[in-house]
């Protein structure tokens, strides 16, 4: 049995779970992908960089309708992580609107993919309420929300 | 008002869109041919004046749809730019035939766009299973061991725009209910849409019809979404000079291209997250007023890409049509209604009159035109002078038009 893989290159797995983005050393833009040069301004050395685990839901939806094969329904987010913004799933949290808030706190936790043929188990990653349990957000003071 | 063609001007000479929605018998070319054809005869001229054609369809982006054109109207022998531009495909098109003509390569120029999209389905999730392989192999450029849509937020158009209205919702902060404001800029839509005998719907939809509607992400419920169906339109494009040698009645009938703009997406923080359809949006608004000479309040009528009802909202605010920050009130002051202080989407938008995408940014210049020339019939706005046709593609691209009626 080998070790979990992430479901992408830019998930740490382990004790210290996080993600790394790639920084530009001229100008400070992020991104999680491989680069080519930045968006921002064109240049071409780029460092890792830890981002922020916790963070504040910005945007999100709930999706109900997706593509063949993909479970519904799940929440879509945009998490502001101390100004680096993340795309993630929201979990552990009950999907509808009366759980899930505008500025809700929100903590990065790992999520089971699944094992492939060679018993190897992938790991992905989503946001939980920053205080653990379903429908725990609401009693936080959410600013800019409903 | 625009007075009269001089030289350096591009104005609209003749445009035509074909009835949105579904057409089993008619392939694509049909209702290019339609639509092109159509146009010539509004311009009064044939494919033997044109000396440019711009083309373009979303959904066969490769199969060159412009000399597929020709075969059936005219092989002239003219330059074909097919061109492809997401969701502003039409208005790309339409921007390409405009530049040649203000290039000075030639007087008349045709650009024509067409979708066949009825019962397309969900955009954006690639419309089939993702299963997983084998075995966990990274690839592309996240890396990624399986498919991320669905596990790391959504790839549907719908789920994107959702977000998008509401990331406006959290620095805006909102007292209302969400669903209900959007499902509001729907309703609206929807009731535009039952004086548009081209619209693919014309039934007027209550709030809890839209509501209560399935679910596709939340806020946007069906009705929320943009229609896909089938359709087509195109335009004539003139130089001012060779316009000042037409006949009367061409020229009375002609409409000033007082701006024509195409923007793209400047870097930001968290714009490769979350489609950032805002700067670009406000950045094509801003050029087009400069070059038009002209601010959003002299607007008389607005057709804006309502993708989503969501989408609605922040273009609002982006083509500055209400102070920054404030497009909720502006909405629930009643300014966008057909009776309001600026309408938008008279035509029903694309949620109601339809979304066959290539064609979208023509058909809404075309709708802009009808008002223009005073031949919009049940819902002709009163008086129009000067008109706004946006479109978003998302990756992203922005056109923007404004449009002046003939002195």
């Amino acid at each position: 049995m080998s070790n979990p893989v992430p479901l992408v290159d830019y998930l740490v797995l382990g004790d210290d779970l996080h993600l790394v983005a790639n920084e530009c050393s001229s100008c400070g833009a992020r991104f999680f992908d491989r680069r080519n040069a930045c968006a921002a301004c064109s240049g071409t050395d780029f460092r890792p960089v830890r981002v922020a685990s916790e963070g504040e839901v910005q945007a999100f939806t709930i999706v109900s309708h997706a593509a063949p094969g993909i479970p519904v329904p799940f929440v879509a987010a945009v998490i502001d992580c101390d100004g680096t913004s993340v795309r993630g799933n929201l979990v552990n949290v009950p999907p509808d609107p009366e759980h899930v808030q505008l500025g809700m706190k929100v903590r990065l936790t790992t999520v089971p993919v699944g094992v492939d043929a060679a018993g190897t188990e992938a790991i992905g990653f989503g946001f939980g309420p920053l205080d653990g349990g379903p429908g725990s957000a609401s009693s936080e003071g959410s600013e800019g929300s409903e | 008002m625009a007075g009269d063609a001089s030289t350096g001007d591009v104005w609209i000479l003749g445009i035509h869109m074909t009835k949105f929605g579904k057409h089993p018998d008619l392939d694509t070319v049909d209702l290019a041919a339609e639509a092109a054809l159509a146009a010539l005869a509004d311009a009064q001229v044939s494919m033997r004046d044109i000396g440019v054609l711009a083309a373009g369809n979303l959904m066969a982006a490769n199969a060159g749809i412009g000399q597929q054109l020709q075969k059936q109207i005219g092989q002239t022998g003219i330059p074909v730019y097919n061109v492809a531009n997401a969701c502003a495909t039409g208005a790309t098109a339409l921007r390409t035939a405009i530049m040649a003509v203000k290039a000075g390569e030639c007087d008349l120029g045709l650009a024509v766009g067409v979708e066949k999209l009825a019962g397309a389905g969900l955009l954006g999730a690639g419309g089939r299973p993702k299963a997983d392989a084998e075995t966990w192999t990274p690839r592309g450029r996240y890396g990624a061991v399986a498919p991320v849509d669905g596990r790391i937020g959504t790839e549907t158009m719908p789920g994107v725009f959702a977000q998008i209205g509401m990331q406006y919702l959290h620095e805006h902060p909102y007292d209302g209910v969400d669903q209900e404001l959007f499902a509001r800029i729907s309703e609206k839509n929807h009731s535009h849409s039952t004086l548009n005998p081209l619209a693919a719907y014309t039934k007027k939809m209550s709030l809890d019809e839209i509501m209560g509607d399935v679910m596709i992400a939340y806020p946007n419920t069906r009705p929320m979404c943009s229609a896909n169906c089938d359709g087509a339109a195109a335009a004539v494009v003139v130089s001012g000079e060779r316009l000042k040698t037409m006949a009367p009645d061409q020229r009375r009938r002609a409409v000033k291209v007082s701006a024509s703009v195409l923007t793209t997406d400047p870097w930001e923080e968290a714009c490769q997250v979350l489609p950032n359809v805002n700067t670009l949006t406000r950045n094509a608004a801003r050029q087009a007023y400069e070059q038009a000479g002209i601010g959003p309040e002299d607007l008389d009528l607005v057709e804006l890409h309502d993708c989503f009802a969501t989408a609605e909202l922040v273009h609002y605010d982006n083509l500055m049509l209400c102070d920054e920050g404030e497009a909720v009130p502006f909405f629930e002051s009643g300014a966008t209604w057909r009776d309001g202080s600026t309408p938008v989407n008279v035509s029903g938008g694309l949620q109601s009159k339809g979304h066959p995408i290539a064609a979208t940014g023509i058909a809404n210049i075309w709708e802009i035109c009808h008002h223009l020339r005073g031949e919009a019939g049940d819902r002709q706005i009163d008086g129009a002078n000067v008109g706004l046709a946006h479109v978003i593609g998302l990756g992203s691209a922005c056109g923007v038009h404004i449009l002046e009626r003939a002195a």
